[in-house]
């Protein structure tokens, strides 16, 4: 039984990597998922039938509350707020990895076990990167839904982060060396390990989430695997190393997209400081007289006439929930003969292919999806860029001006097209905190609104003339 | 501790496996790709209901723990397969 059991997690962790090797093509993807769902089952038939498990009250109640709590979050989770829901489940996965540590090691004490020091260390592990996961997710969502803004006294929360750190530490050496010890250690390790979660993710600024929300991500993957090494269950070990790596591959990607390490993300909140020397005179100065406003009306005559249109959709799109619309404006525009294409910045968004999303939620083609590195050689060709609510991402400055804080971080080359028009709700700097050269450039053209609206006003002249 | 050697062996075999089959799923896949990863980590669930069920009647702090950690990963694994396979969707009916 003992050897059927564990080849079910060994054909789990396949059906697993089967199911992510699906998720290369779009269009296998779908298949690939219920490869993965399917092997996820064999795993809980698996578990449900190993020999130290005899009671099943409180395994049914678990599941059937935490099945009815996972469709209601999976039914009515907007597309445009998934960053928040991926990060609630790295959270939750944390959570989870916590509690089958605490419980585990509950249960060997109380039988009267005395643990190895292997053993002691894969507890340790398992319950800090869980519990540091759970609350660091908490505030990352907390801080991708606005409601806690960046912290003004960064110092404070570094201090108490390191003390959290060395308390953790000395518990920790504690735990390790003295074996058996008693529940309370663990309590106050779990606690300060909580405590490390809050402060280690409280001084990022809100810009830097989506690397944080890719980091939690690979977190929840490693602490399941540490439970891995709890339960010397080589399938979770696998699976739990699988997500690991794939948090951390989409958290380097997310920093070259950015141009900054990532102990500069998590640590340097290098940006922090350049936002503080009073930008809102700087931008009156800065833009000055510079920028040529638009109306829709303008827009749609401008369209009228564009052969290649490119459209350059940022976090003001989701904000807007303009998907829907600038697929209308698209149709549109193709039906009239224009060739139009989207081009997507890897930081576009809150997360990792959020822009991706919510365009195919529109019905998009994502055969027109274009990344950077795609679409800025033909950037020229274009004959009107639109920027929709992104900022910095199209920043010229990160590639002429050296003195700027982005220089260096890959941009879409907009101003390199015949005309772009931009489509923002003020002259407000982006996440960077800095003025934007783009907008006084001589090809440049501002139309100021909301994304929805103009899109839609657009639409509607285009249709008119 | 020869069980940890082979079970770091094959942690680490794992991590190469990852990077190399991840490398290649495209940035437009990422958002599911991360929400797809949040479901299969809900395989802790093993951990779990092994934790959950040992306990016999009496709930102790180890059972209720149990039972904590079963539904939390049971959320992950519904509400990150549903939610995946509903963005999947979004992205294949463009095929047809």
């Amino acid at each position: 039984m003992f050897a059927l059991i564990n080849i079910s997690y060994l054909t789990a962790a396949v059906c697993f990597i089967l199911g992510i090797k699906g998720m290369t093509r779009p269009s296998t993807a779908v298949r690939g998922n219920l490869i993965a769902a399917t092997g996820m089952l064999i795993a809980v038939v698996a578990a449900l039938l190993h020999h130290a498990v005899i009671s099943y009250a409180g395994i049914i109640a678990g599941m059937l509350l935490g099945a009815a709590i996972g469709i209601w979050l999976a039914r009515s989770t907007e597309t445009t707020a998934m960053p928040e829901l991926v990060a609630s489940l790295n959270g939750i996965g944390g959570g989870a990895s916590l509690s089958v540590a605490a419980s585990t090691w509950l249960n060997a004490i109380a039988a009267g076990e005395t643990p190895t020091a292997g053993w002691s260390i894969a507890i340790l592990a398992s319950i800090l990167i869980g519990a540091v996961t759970l609350t660091g997710s908490i505030v990352a969502v907390l801080k991708l839904k606005g409601r806690l803004g960046d912290s003004s006294r960064k110092r404070l929360w570094q201090f108490a982060t390191a003390t959290s750190l060395a308390a953790v530490v000395v518990a920790g050496v504690l735990f390790i060396a003295q074996g058996a010890v008693s529940p309370l250690i663990l309590g106050a390790l779990v606690a300060l390990a909580l405590l490390l979660g809050v402060g280690l993710v409280q001084p990022i600024g809100g810009a830097d989430m989506p690397v944080v929300v890719a980091l939690l991500n690979a977190y929840s993957g490693l602490a399941g695997a540490a439970t891995g090494f709890v339960l010397e269950n080589q399938g979770l070990i696998i699976t739990g190393s699988l997500v690991g790596a794939s948090g951390l591959i989409l958290t380097a990607v997310m920093c070259k997209a950015m141009n900054r390490s990532l102990p500069n993300v998590l640590f340097g909140g290098a940006f922090g400081g350049q936002a503080d020397d009073g930008p809102a005179q700087n931008e009156d100065e800065f833009y000055a007289g510079k920028v040529k406003y638009a109306t829709a009306d303008d827009l749609a005559m401008m369209l009228d006439g564009a052969r290649n249109v490119l459209l350059v959709p940022g976090y003001g799109l989701a904000v807007a929930q303009a998907q829907h619309s600038v697929k209308e404006l698209a149709s549109e525009l193709e039906g009239r003969g224009a060739a139009v294409n989207y081009a997507i910045h890897p930081v576009a968004g809150r997360m990792p292919g959020h822009m991706n999303v919510l365009l195919a939620e529109a019905e998009i083609p994502y055969d027109q999806l274009k990344d950077m590195d795609t679409i800025n050689p033909e950037m020229p060709q274009a004959d009107v860029a639109i920027v929709l609510g992104a900022n910095d991402v199209v920043n010229p400055a990160a590639s002429e001006e050296p003195s700027s804080p982005i220089y260096g971080m890959p941009i879409l080359e907009v101003h390199r097209a015949k005309t772009v028009v931009v489509v923002k709700r003020s002259l407000s700097a982006g996440f960077a905190g800095i003025p934007n050269g783009l907008f006084t450039r001589d090809n440049s053209l501002m139309v100021k609104g909301d994304a929805k609206a103009v899109v839609q006003d657009t639409t509607r002249a285009i249709k008119e003339l | 501790m020869e069980m940890f050697v082979l079970s770091f062996t094959i942690f680490v075999l794992a991590l190469f496996v990852g990077v190399e089959l991840i490398n290649k799923v495209p940035p437009t896949l990422h958002t599911p790709l991360m929400s797809g990863t949040n479901a299969i980590s809900g395989i802790v669930v093993v951990g779990a209901i092994i934790s959950a069920g040992s306990g016999g009647m009496d709930p102790t702090l180890a059972s209720i723990l149990g039972f904590i950690a079963v539904t939390l990963a049971t959320i992950n694994i519904v509400a990150g397969f549903l939610v995946t396979d509903r963005m999947l969707n979004m992205f294949k009916r463009k095929d047809s």
